[in-house]
């Protein structure tokens, strides 16, 4: 958060912060760091973001090309809050193994689980993801869980210990925006962990959208690194994200089929 | 610590032949590898990083190299 953005301070005094796994944050979009086109134009485009808290992968280090994809030569862990995740998995037990190795790394505890279960359209397996969840959070891991839009799975994920539970809004890269609210709307209501809507989102509309339906923040990547213009979509995400959630907890007027004037109707000229 | 003996291990999924001994230290060194940017698995098990110096490579071992890149 830039200290010059009053705009934004004005804002974000009017909410309480974000806590997670007993970290807080002051903003609630949490951004990915891939398929960006160059590292410079992700800082650009994660500060732009305010976002704290960055996830990251983990891969086999290129042994012929090494200088240019370790990210930690240009995003500073003193700057932002690492969130490994365990993307690219399949089975509980890659995914396991993928967290032991983000956690030796020694940033923190914490690690987004995500074991997909089907390739074309990248949706969790969410049993193998509750398993993973549960060795994890046994070992000590602040598990943020990838999920399906299922309240179910949601709260088993809650009850196996995770910090917090990260529905899906649409598949992973889609931008299709939230296409289950009514979904997102009960596990948020229905669980005590932050819910975190994760994937899917394509554009501010859809962030804003989704933060109205009271969750607690939004995770995304490819909106902001697919755009013409990442840093100009950044900003815009960073406002939808304050403004649906200000309009959540302001309250919004009962939606009617019927036209109700905003302007008296005594006082009218003969 | 040269001696006249080549060692042939699996780094990261792929066979290499090394002519010299190795620690996980001077194997990171030779691969020009920041021991605090990457984390090392050796046969599955991760090694922590105190314990690089003293650990030697063996002929066969199965040594992985991770670090941290862009992902969503």
């Amino acid at each position: 958060m830039t200290g010059t953005d009053t705009m934004i301070d004005d804002a974000r005094a009017l909410d309480g912060p974000l806590h997670i796994g007993g970290v807080e944050f002051v903003s609630r979009l949490i951004v990915g760091t891939g398929k960006y086109d160059t590292n410079e134009l992700m800082m650009d485009a994660i500060r732009a973001s305010g976002a704290e808290m960055v996830t990251v992968a983990v891969r086999r280090v290129d042994l012929d090309r090494t200088k240019e994809e370790a990210i930690l030569h240009h995003l500073d862990p003193g700057e932002f809050f690492l969130l490994a995740n365990t993307a690219g998995c399949y089975t509980a037990e890659d995914a396991v193994r993928y967290a032991r190795l983000a956690r030796a790394a020694g940033f923190n505890e914490f690690i987004k689980l995500e074991v997909i279960g089907d390739e074309r359209t990248l949706l969790p397996d969410v049993h193998a993801t509750l398993e993973a969840a549960k060795t994890l959070a046994d070992e000590g891991f602040k598990v943020m869980a990838y999920t399906s839009d299922d309240l179910i799975t949601a709260l088993r994920l809650e009850d196996a210990g995770c910090v917090a539970v990260m529905p899906l809004a649409s598949p992973i890269g889609s931008g299709l925006g939230v296409v289950n609210p009514y979904f997102i709307r009960e596990i948020k209501s229905r669980l005590e962990v932050p819910v975190i809507v994760d994937a899917g989102v394509g554009t501010a509309s859809d962030a804003c959208i989704t933060m109205e339906q009271g969750v607690d923040g939004v995770l995304m990547n490819t909106a902001l690194a697919a755009a013409d213009d990442p840093v100009r979509m950044s900003h815009a995400m960073k406002h939808a994200i304050i403004a649906g959630r200000l309009a959540y907890l302001a309250g919004r007027m009962p939606s009617r089929e019927i036209a109700v004037p905003s302007s008296p109707t005594e006082g009218m000229l003969d | 610590m040269t001696r006249d003996t080549t060692i042939e291990i699996q780094l990261n999924g792929k066979p290499r032949t090394f002519d010299r001994t190795h620690t996980v230290t001077s194997l990171l060194e030779e691969l020009d590898l920041h021991p605090g940017m990457v984390v090392v698995e050796l046969n599955r098990e991760i090694l922590e990083r105190d314990r690089y110096a003293a650990t030697g490579v063996s002929p066969g071992d199965a040594i992985e190299i991770v670090h941290f890149v862009g992902g969503g």
